[in-house]
């Protein structure tokens, strides 16, 4: 079967939603009924977070997420386990997103296989290093079809974010500002002059832009420089708050894609 | 060279740089320029000068008299405790602040444990003129108070980690962040041998002057620079680096790192990672790391708040894989003992993360000839209230 995020983006190029939220939260058992409820409501993509202990590129409120799911039991391979329930139910791509330590210890090789097993399309790992993927994970993950997303940043000189874009499949992770996550506000010049400049670079995969997106208008302002956009910290901040997730997760989901 | 870092940032199979896309500019950056700016003669210069004129080295190197006779042993105690600051942790300080200088950053930040490395960072940046921002764990804040009190003295702003268990690997975790979130002005001085790469080599380069010295000071005292034993104690590693660095490819050196068991390596309050750590991922480097089986990372204990560390360098990592170096678990009790003991025989309140180093004499058997250095690496001031606490003296 086809890569679920590479026939996405062939189908759609313009105001495509990912939702990153953290495993195991609220609720250990959450994890599947989010999923559910993100396909029901509209969102394109659906990105779940790893738990770990050290989450550094995380502003508080993913540091938050991370404790409570720890503190209340999730794990990586119960975190594989949720992943073939959604599946079962849910249609949309998946990517998961995580720290290296604990896919190391599970095995990376043994995770990418895993993964890709339960219904996974995709992978996101911050401090992975490129060299390192290039030299040991990526022909296995070519091999399974399982795509991998890196990073970019404001400070990523042309030359490696060309780079990048050619180790990357599925979509290029544009972090928007120099910042952990969770920042708010809307978008300085300088980041507007960043996404133009990446929109200008034509990169062999589409690129999505992360962190800072929190609302309405900052999702539709990426959207006018980048096919699509993630949202993390804003949407775990309402799962918080939360009494009542089917009815919340609508909502979020309905203001963001609105049309003015 | 066999236990050097190779040109890609490794010991054998451990280091590298494993950080979000967010910090590669910056440490690339250092990773680009750090030999050719601590290679130029007005840096080795300026170097030489502060810890000379500022620190106060060469730090003695001291006969133990009454100790040796205990142990029927030459041991020799290098008196880092005599460095400004009442560490070795200005030496790193010294030379990272002039790379930042160099590097045109005006901006510093440090994690800091129980303080020393903190006071050490506060100290260069009142004597550069560097704004100053010192992140510390609210628990470790609560626990060292003078240490906090010290930087504020300094002109530092101390702002208190308040994630996961709020100590140390919770502060460094904070200045991560916040490197991330100011990636242009701002230079991060880690305080130990951790960190992505460059970070080990270069702070062992800084802390090599130890071993520099002892070479020297040896010859002097025995003619002869090689000793039969190097001790030190192993947090994140710095000092034990810089007592090994010029004895490390030297194989009639033993080399000896003391660590932290806290209330025994079996107890679950323990900080001994070479016993309880696998390798992992954390702050940047593959190296040995204290985690569950789900790559959580535990939180370690130690009664020395410089020593509760949940992994180590690695460079040491290294050094322990191939056997190169020994490591010996000593236990909170042993380690105060020690620290009395020192006292009592030589004059010398240690630093309870010292004390640990002294410990290992128990744990040795020497011939009567042998030349043993123990690197001293800190003052007790600082430990007084832990010492009152514990009481048995």
């Amino acid at each position: 079967m086809k890569n679920r995020l590479i026939s996405l983006f062939e189908k759609k190029s313009h105001k495509i939603l990912s939702i990153f939220y953290t495993a195991g939260f609220p609720g250990k058992h959450d994890t599947i009924r989010i999923a559910k409820i993100l396909e029901e409501a509209g969102a394109d993509i659906i990105e779940i977070g790893i738990p770990f202990s050290d989450p550094v590129a995380d502003g508080p409120t993913i540091q938050a997420s991370n404790k409570v799911a720890l503190d209340a039991g999730m794990t990586l391979p119960l975190l594989l386990e949720q992943v073939k329930e959604i599946r079962k139910q849910v249609k949309l791509p998946i990517v998961l997103m995580g720290y290296l330590n604990p896919v190391m210890q599970y095995g990376v090789e043994r995770f990418i296989k895993d993964a890709k097993a339960a219904g996974a399309d995709g992978l996101i790992l911050p401090d992975l290093p490129v060299n390192e993927f290039q030299k040991f994970y990526q022909k296995s993950m070519e091999e399974v079809g399982l795509c991998m997303s890196f990073l970019i940043s404001p400070t990523t000189s042309e030359e490696r974010i060309r780079m990048i874009d050619s180790l990357s499949s599925g979509f290029v992770y544009a972090v928007s500002a120099s910042s952990t996550t969770g920042t708010k506000g809307s978008f300085n010049p300088d980041q507007i002059a960043y996404f133009e400049r990446l929109a200008a670079l034509q990169m062999k995969n589409p690129h999505l832009i992360g962190f800072g997106i929190h609302d309405h208008s900052t999702f539709t302002q990426a959207c006018q420089y980048a096919p699509g956009a993630i949202i993390g910290s804003a949407f775990i901040a309402m799962l918080e708050k939360s009494a009542d997730l089917e009815k919340d997760i609508h909502t979020f989901v309905t203001s963001l894609k609105k049309e003015k | 060279m066999k236990y050097r870092v190779s040109d890609e940032g490794y010991y054998g199979n451990f280091g590298g740089a494993y950080i979000p896309e967010m910090l590669h500019p910056n440490v690339e950056e250092l990773r680009e320029r750090y030999l050719d700016i601590i290679s130029t003669p007005s840096f080795q210069k300026s170097f030489h000068d502060l810890l000379k004129d500022f620190v106060g080295r060469p730090t003695p190197l001291f006969l133990a008299k009454r100790l040796s006779a205990q142990y029927g042993a030459s041991i020799y105690l290098k008196r880092e405790d005599l460095c400004h600051t009442g560490a070795h942790k200005v030496n790193n300080t010294i030379g990272q602040i002039l790379v930042a200088r160099a590097l045109g950053k005006n901006k510093i930040i440090a994690e800091t444990g129980a303080g020393q490395h903190g006071v050490a960072t506060a100290t260069v940046c009142a004597l550069m003129g560097m704004d100053c921002i010192v992140y510390m764990g609210k628990h470790d804040m609560e626990r060292q108070k003078p240490n906090v009190e010290r930087m504020r003295i300094l002109g530092a702003k101390v702002v208190p980690a308040l994630s996961g268990s709020m100590t140390l690997k919770d502060a460094t975790n904070e200045a991560m962040r916040h490197w991330i979130n100011n990636p242009t002005d701002t230079h991060y001085i880690i305080g130990s041998v951790v960190g992505p790469h460059p970070y080990p080599d270069m702070v062992a380069r800084f802390q090599s002057v130890i071993s520099q010295e002892i070479k020297a000071q040896l010859t002097t005292e025995i003619g002869n620079p090689y000793p039969d034993y190097v001790i030190a104690c192993v947090g994140g590693g710095s000092n034990a680096a810089g007592a090994f660095y010029h004895f490390i490819e030297e194989e009639q050196v033993t080399l000896i790192g003391a660590e932290a068991a806290g209330k025994g390596v079996d107890s679950g309050e323990s900080a001994a990672t070479t016993v309880l750590g696998k390798p992992g991922v954390l702050h940047g480097s593959k190296t040995l790391l204290m985690q569950t089986e789900d790559g959580q990372v535990i939180e370690p204990y130690s009664i020395s708040a410089g020593l509760d560390y949940p992994g180590i360098g690695p460079m040491h990592a290294h050094l322990f894989e191939t056997e190169r170096a020994q490591f010996l678990s000593i236990t909170d009790e042993e380690a105060m003992q020690a620290g009395i003991a020192l006292s009592r025989l030589e004059g010398i309140i240690p630093a309870i993360e010292t004390a640990h180093a002294l410990a290992a004499l128990d744990k040795i058997s020497f011939d009567k000839d042998d030349v043993v250095v123990i690197n001293l690496s800190g003052r007790g001031d600082k430990d007084l209230d832990t010492y009152i606490k514990w009481g048995k003296y």
